[in-house]
């Protein structure tokens, strides 16, 4: 049963992540979703001091705030500052990160978080977490909850804002003209990545999501040329990626975060070199 | 602090991440002119498989062996991104975040492993993840003191040729250079600064070293030698700053609060560096905006004057602001610093005028716009509809060396192209020539 809860969240981490990873990618955004992850940090200790606990919705305000104030940082290093994006991206992430390192070493005594869980999460105690109701009924891991609802949420977004979504995302200017904000669409999905970085983050940590966020839908989007499908395969992808990364994990007896994202990659370096018609594999014969 | 400068340690310390922050900023000088500033956190997170395997091949914490694992990973993971980057429809960035996330992830899995495994002398392999700059040694500050000298002696040799691949990278490769061995070499000492790096801050906080002093060396210069050597020395300031906080305050961690100074330099670069700040740069749009609505205004009352029938020269706020659709407190604030230039006057109470000062500058303006219609419409052949927005943008920019070309070229017209009179400071200048 463990297993099944630890696979369940990891695809619907993988799911959530890798749809928005999908327009982050189409968007030419992907290291964004690496630099807002590592970017709520502060954020999230300063919930945590102001919360005195690790109550969800403190943290995911916390963090939700400093993942726009990274965006919001980014893209004044870029556009008032002129600095080149990469340089802008790189700046802000790391300056926020070394800021929550240090407020978790200046509050250590009040602060329970645990920087290696930051990383890497501890996706293995997801299933002893459970959300029992006060009649004592068992509702199963509360991480799953959470996440199933975020998925929820994200579906309904993507339901209702894919026309705005992906007219910003292939045709700003024309978006534009036709007097469709662009930055709204654009706040609002960096938005949603904050979020989802945030409500993951504790589950599978930062680099689980960013493997999610930019590995399963690269892969995708070297098999197919069409959005909805690349969507479907994202989703596909992470669902295998979740299952495999477990029995890596658990044939090794190591991080089940990190097996998923070698898993991720696995799949990937599969698609990189076999891809009918755009495979290395492919351009090998075509020479 | 006295006390601590004269703990041998502590010395040590102190130059071990003055020389790492120095070797760091150099190097990512280059990186950052050539757009890969986001590599060395790619490379600096992939280092980390090949610790583990390092050391579970070797079975010890030999540094010599767990930086060769490094270099080795290092650059494996440059390889798959270039080799993605070729051979792939993705992105270069997409190329960075896939290697980054696959070998942190199997770092992770290794590192897991050997814990889990129960090897002996494990424990402090996860200081790769976020450094132990407080607890360099004598030996380590030596290996950095090497790297640092390699890296300074490879950028002095290369440094022409780095500029060459940075900023005319095809001319480069068309003039016969060997720019895969270049970008090789490059590539090399950044991999070389990041696996010594990693040892005092870490994995995460490696990308800063390399990124944040360059792109705050940037505001400041456009040249490429001024750039590294301020580059440098902000990476290696910023080392003393974080260690003399750690020092202070010996709960504090030296790695972020490195980075965190670095940041506030970049931070007030952005901010407060002359020309290219952010600060700076608002500044020039205001003093362009400004002389633009004085323009505008001048320009206002000569209409002013040249329609009415009475010959008045002297006109309310309101006439003006129907002229010219100014806003309000726009016309108002402008007037005042007209009069405090000495260009226009209060006549009566509520009347303004031009003085004869004014009256040249208006002139000037209603020339250069009339004189720009003219070319437009006879020298481009362009339609007189279409003429005047252009006009109405380039009156403020023409220099009166461009005035003198254009009265050049059009032989002192009269009129322009609608028919109204180009007016001269000199009223005779105009009469040899008419349209």
């Amino acid at each position: 049963m463990n297993a099944f809860w630890i696979i369940l969240t990891g695809t619907l981490v993988a799911t959530s992540s890798g749809l928005l990873g999908a327009f982050l990618l189409l968007r030419k955004m992907s290291m964004l979703g690496d630099a807002i992850s590592h970017a709520v940090l502060p954020g999230i200790v300063i919930a945590y001091l102001v919360a005195g606990s690790r109550e969800p919705l403190p943290m995911l305000l916390g963090a939700a705030g400093f993942g726009v104030l990274a965006t919001v940082l980014i893209e004044m290093l870029y556009r008032k500052a002129r600095l080149q994006s990469d340089a802008a991206i790189g700046v802000t992430f790391t300056g926020l990160f070394a800021l929550g390192i240090i407020l978790i070493s200046a509050f250590a005594g009040q602060v329970d978080l645990d920087l290696d869980c930051v990383l890497f999460g501890e996706i293995a105690y997801v299933p002893i977490d459970v959300w029992i109701t006060p009649s004592g009924l068992n509702l199963g891991p509360r991480a799953v909850w959470i996440l199933g609802g975020l998925l929820v949420l994200l579906l309904l977004l993507l339901g209702l804002g894919y026309k705005g979504l992906v007219i910003t995302t292939f045709q700003a200017e024309y978006a534009a003209a036709l007097g469709v904000s662009v930055s709204f669409w654009h706040y609002l999905l960096m938005s949603a990545v904050s979020v989802t970085t945030v409500v993951s983050f504790e589950v599978v940590g930062a680099m689980l999501v960013v493997a999610f966020m930019v590995v399963p839908p690269a892969t995708a989007f070297l098999l197919t040329n069409k959005l909805q499908h690349m969507l479907a395969l994202t989703v596909l992808l992470g669902l295998g990626t979740a299952l495999g990364g477990y029995c890596l994990a658990a044939w090794l007896d190591a991080s089940i975060a990190g097996a998923m994202s070698v898993v991720a990659g696995a799949f990937f370096l599969l698609a990189l070199l076999l891809a009918p018609r755009t495979g290395y594999r492919h351009q090998l014969w075509q020479r | 602090m006295n006390t601590f400068l004269s703990d041998p340690n502590a010395q040590a310390v102190v130059a071990g991440v003055m020389l790492l922050g120095a070797s760091a900023g150099l190097t990512g000088t280059f990186t950052l002119v050539r757009k890969r500033a986001l590599l060395g956190d790619a490379i600096a997170h992939a280092m980390l498989p090949g610790v583990c395997l390092a050391f579970l091949l070797t079975g010890q914490k030999n540094p010599a062996w767990l930086l060769l694992g490094a270099l080795v990973s290092g650059w494996l993971s440059l390889l798959s991104m270039d080799f993605i980057a070729r051979h792939s429809k993705l992105k270069p960035d997409t190329a960075i975040a896939i290697v980054l996330s696959t070998f942190f992830g199997l770092g992770i899995v290794l590192l897991t492993y050997i814990q889990h495994s129960g090897y002996g002398d494990q424990a402090g392999l996860d200081k790769f993840l976020f450094g132990k700059a407080a607890s360099l040694t004598i030996q380590d500050v030596l290996v950095f003191g090497w790297v640092a000298a390699f890296i300074v002696g490879v950028v002095l040799v290369f440094f022409r040729a780095f500029r060459m691949l940075a900023f005319d990278f095809d001319f480069a490769a068309a003039a016969g250079m060997p720019v895969r061995l270049l970008e090789f070499v490059l590539a090399t000492i950044t991999v070389l600064v990041v696996a010594t790096g990693i040892q005092a801050v870490g994995v995460v906080l490696m990308a800063a070293l390399l990124i944040t002093p360059a792109a705050a060396a940037r505001f400041w210069t456009d040249r490429l030698w001024s750039m590294a050597g301020l580059s440098a020395l902000l990476g290696s300031t910023a080392g003393l700053f974080g260690v003399g906080i750690s020092a202070l305050a010996p709960a504090m961690p030296t790695g972020p609060w490195v980075v965190v100074w670095l940041s506030v330099a970049a931070a007030v670069s952005a901010l407060a560096a002359p020309r290219r700040g952010i600060l700076a740069r608002s500044a020039l749009r205001r003093r362009n905006a400004r002389k633009m609505e004085r323009e505008n205004v001048l320009k206002a009352f000569y209409q002013l004057q040249e329609a009415n029938p009475l010959q008045l020269t002297a006109f309310s706020k309101e006439d003006i602001q129907e002229r010219g659709y100014f806003r309000y407190s726009i016309l108002r604030k402008t007037l005042a610093r007209l009069r405090r230039l000495g260009l226009v006057e209060v006549v009566s109470q509520l009347r303004w005028q031009l003085t004869d000062k004014g009256l040249g500058e208006s002139r000037r303006v209603v020339r250069l716009h009339r004189l720009w219609e003219l070319y437009l419409s006879h020298k481009l052949g362009m339609a007189d509809d279409h003429i005047h927005d252009s006009a109405e943008a380039i009156e403020h920019l023409l220099t009166p060396d461009m005035e003198k070309r254009l009265l050049e070229e059009l032989c002192y017209p009269a009129r322009d192209p609608h028919q109204s009179e180009i007016p001269y400071d000199d009223p005779l200048r105009s009469q040899n020539t008419a349209l």
